[in-house]
């Protein structure tokens, strides 16, 4: 039993490995010491010429703004949503239609959003003429625009999804139909209520998901390429423009801007933090004060409305999408094209099967290894006894909070020195730091919940360990492990730096294909590969739920739960 | 010596002691052990089946006819254990159920599978191998279980309320196959309850914990 007995360890070294190794390698150049391309001294040469570089005030503004209106907009539109809507068939059904929204690939919301809302886009086209007199796309920058509001629309419409279903997964802990009854009792309105009573034991609990939205919004580049502006773009944007700039000399601007963008993500969560101390204060004396009601239906009115609203841009822009794929001619005031045929797909879709080949590959290799040793690090907990604590789900976040563009250019650059070749293998390594936490967070509450006694009766009929685990745990908890696989396959092909960076511009994916494309403005080529982007996730997910069902039609007792 | 002996058995729970019995159960007897519930009746059992939960610490020994088991594993004690819930698989079928309980025998998968249809039969469920058990009554379910067990020829027989789920005319009767087939196969019992009835049931010694 050695090898189970070492696979937190393993599981650990895998996941924070990189990410140290990563760190070194970005600091250290950042410092002026890169032997491979010149630098034997440290100096703070990088940071100075970052500093002369005109661009970066308005960079780094855009990183810090655009992540904390992101990150405070979601959280608003989940706290507000849940607040009105608590237990009501309403609630039940966004639930339902946001679920599989979460495994939409950010790129393909961004791209769909962007379909939406540009000045040619669909709500222009349906607006127009009869209600703008616009016969001609308006020269607007809309997507794109300098101050980075069609960014943050794009990361609210992806991140309340997430926020949404942590909120839900943390609910239950917090009594919340109890409290809410007592409050209401209390001549609390439903919204008031809730905010004063349930809220404050929901936010301990989604406190580090916060921080990965905060930590993922201020240093994202597929989103921040498709919407976000240009000149100058997001700090993290910037790194990887240097970072593939044939002027190798640049990757040491690259690395004092990593590093100075692990800063801006530091210092935020520093904010955010004092921020919540704060909030708590005025909360508790908001709370003591008595008030009973704050204008609760109009809230619940605006919680209804804004949730819907980013389930909307979502799922619109994937209509979007589809409708530019197999779209003919389409002239602009026109809400719909003139014909429908499949040449964009015909033209396009040969090109694809190469990179859909890889992202498919790169996934189910990603998944595989963290479904292995998820599962070993679950069982190890079960046969040894272990229970892990509240730093072992800090360390699971880790990777999710330390920006990927600040660690990612080190190990290119580990990689530059040591000449090794960073093809397939070493992306899929990359990949597996991401996917593992969120296969681990997917699986680990229902692993936990199975009832243990059924180990115990498969004992006492004289079945040890091992058969326990093969013939009775993982067959009985087979739905959400397969669930989990899904989330590690989604994660996984939504991956673009990484990709990018750890594959040296050598290994293509549907992501990073349809990325390169945001510049091109080719809309039918967009359309075509981000819905094979999106098409991919959605088969795994269709997989994961198709399987159980067929190989266990006849049994009930696994179809409750 | 025949049957199960727990010998100054002890058990605490991070250095408090939690519970003490010294007790030795015959072929064919059954000992019930009474008491409140959180005085400590499951732990008892998961310590004499080898599960105790980390945090817990036990002193003494578990004899099972003549041989010592304190430090076997739970799949070698050949003790078998009955819970409030039947726990039946629920990805496989009634008869695999059964199946997964019976020892390797000779002649293959015929045997195996007469010998399963064989088990049903002695429970009243002729041609219910094919079943979900999600799909059986009650009662059906709890003579599943029993077999179940049995076909892994246990030598000690533990039973965690198994009863008390069950309604009050089928629990007679469940009752009734438990205490008869354990007699017929002169198993060591050792029942834990917190119903009186139970206990005077079994016909046998109380302990109580509380």
């Amino acid at each position: 039993m050695r090898p189970l007995r070492a696979a937190p360890l393993l599981t650990l070294l895998v996941l924070l490995g990189p990410v140290a190794a990563g760190l070194i390698g970005t600091v250290v150049p950042a410092l002026g010491v890169l032997p491979a391309l010149g630098g034997t001294r440290p100096s703070l040469e990088p940071l100075a010429a970052l500093v002369a570089w005109p661009g970066l005030p308005g960079a780094v503004g855009l990183s810090v703004t655009t992540g904390l209106a992101a990150t405070m907009t979601s959280l608003a539109v989940v706290i507000l949503f849940v607040a009105g809507w608590q237990g009501t068939r309403a609630m039940a059904a966004l639930e339902r239609a946001l679920s599989p929204l979460l495994s939409v690939p950010h790129a393909a919301a961004a791209f769909g959003l962007a379909f939406l809302i540009a000045p040619s886009g669909w709500i222009a086209r349906a607006l127009s003429p009869w209600a703008t007199g616009w016969d001609r796309p308006p020269d607007l920058l809309v997507v794109q625009d300098p101050c980075g509001l069609a960014m943050v629309a794009g990361l609210v419409a992806k991140e309340v999804p997430f926020l949404l279903l942590m909120t839900l997964a943390a609910l239950p802990q917090a009594q919340p139909a109890q409290r809410l009854t007592i409050a209401r009792s209390l001549g609390y309105g439903r919204v008031t209520g809730w905010l004063k009573a349930v809220f404050p034991a929901v936010y301990a609990q989604i406190r580090l998901p916060v921080y990965a939205v905060l930590a993922y919004s201020m240093s994202v580049v597929d989103v921040a390429i498709i919407l976000g502006p240009n000149t100058p773009p997001p700090l993290a944007v910037q790194v990887v423009r240097w970072m593939a700039d044939p002027d190798l000399t640049l990757r040491f601007l690259a690395a004092a801007a990593a590093v100075v963008q692990l800063s801006l993500v530091v210092g935020a969560l520093g904010l955010w933090r004092l921020g919540e101390i704060a909030v708590g204060r005025l909360g508790q004396a908001w709370a003591e004060g008595g008030a009973r009601w704050h204008g609760d239906g109009a809230l619940r009115g605006v919680g209804l409305g804004v949730a819907a609203l980013s389930t909307l841009a979502v799922t619109g822009g994937l209509a979007g999408l589809a409708m530019w794929s197999v779209a003919g001619f389409w002239g602009f005031p026109d809400a719909l094209p003139d014909g429908v045929s499949l040449a964009s797909w015909a033209r396009h879709g040969p090109g694809l099967v190469a990179p859909a080949r890889d992202t498919v590959l790169v996934a189910a290799a990603a998944t595989g290894l963290a479904l292995v040793l998820v599962l070993a690090c679950l069982e190890a907990e079960h046969r040894f006894g272990l229970s892990p604590g509240a730093r072992s789900l800090w360390l699971l976040y880790l990777p999710l909070i330390v920006p990927q563009v600040a660690f990612l250019p080190g190990l290119q650059t580990f990689a530059l020195m040591a000449g090794a070749d960073m093809g397939r293998g070493a992306v899929i390594l990359g990949h597996l730091v991401f996917v593992l936490p969120y296969v681990f967070l997917s699986l680990a509450a229902p692993w936990r919940a199975w009832d243990v006694r059924h180990a115990t009766v498969a004992a006492a009929l004289g079945a040890g360990p091992g058969r326990v685990f093969w013939a009775v745990r993982l067959p009985m908890l087979l739905g959400p492990v397969l669930t989990a696989a899904a989330v590690g396959g989604a994660v996984s092909v939504g991956q673009y730096l990484p990709t990018l960076l750890i594959g040296g511009g050598r290994v293509q994916t549907l992501t990073t294909e349809a990325v390169a494309l945001a510049s091109g403005g080719d809309r039918r080529a967009i359309g075509v590969t981000a819905l094979a982007q999106t098409g991919v996730v959605v088969l795994g997910f269709a997989l994961a739920l198709a399987v159980p069902r067929i190989a266990r039609a006849n049994r009930r007792g696994l179809r409750a739960g | 010596m025949e049957g199960l002996h727990l010998e100054a058995l002890t058990i605490a729970r991070g250095g408090v002691p939690l519970l003490a019995l010294d007790a030795a159960v015959a072929p064919g007897e059954v000992l019930s052990v009474m008491g409140p519930s959180g005085v400590g009746k499951s732990t008892l059992l998961a310590a004499i089946m080898g599960t105790l939960a980390s945090g817990f610490s036990m002193t003494g020994r578990v004899w099972l006819d003549g041989r010592d088991i304190t430090d076997l594993a739970p799949e070698a004690r050949r003790v078998g254990i009955l819970y409030q819930e039947e726990l039946l698989f629920p990805h496989l079928s009634v008869g695999g159920n059964l199946a997964f309980g019976l020892p390797r025998l000779p002649g293959g998968r015929a045997a195996r599978r007469a010998r399963v249809a064989a088990a049903l039969a002695e429970i009243g469920l002729e041609g219910f191998a094919g079943r979900d058990p999600a799909t059986l009554s009650g009662g059906q379910k709890a003579r599943v279980a029993l077999m179940r067990m049995l076909l892994a020829e246990p030598r000690a027989l533990l039973l965690d309320e198994p009863f008390s789920r069950l309604d009050a005319q089928l629990r007679a009767q469940v009752r009734e196959m438990v205490f008869a087939r354990a007699k017929a196969r002169a198993l060591p019992v050792l029942l834990v309850t917190h119903d009186m009835a139970d206990a005077e049931a079994a016909g046998g010694r109380v302990v109580d914990l509380g």
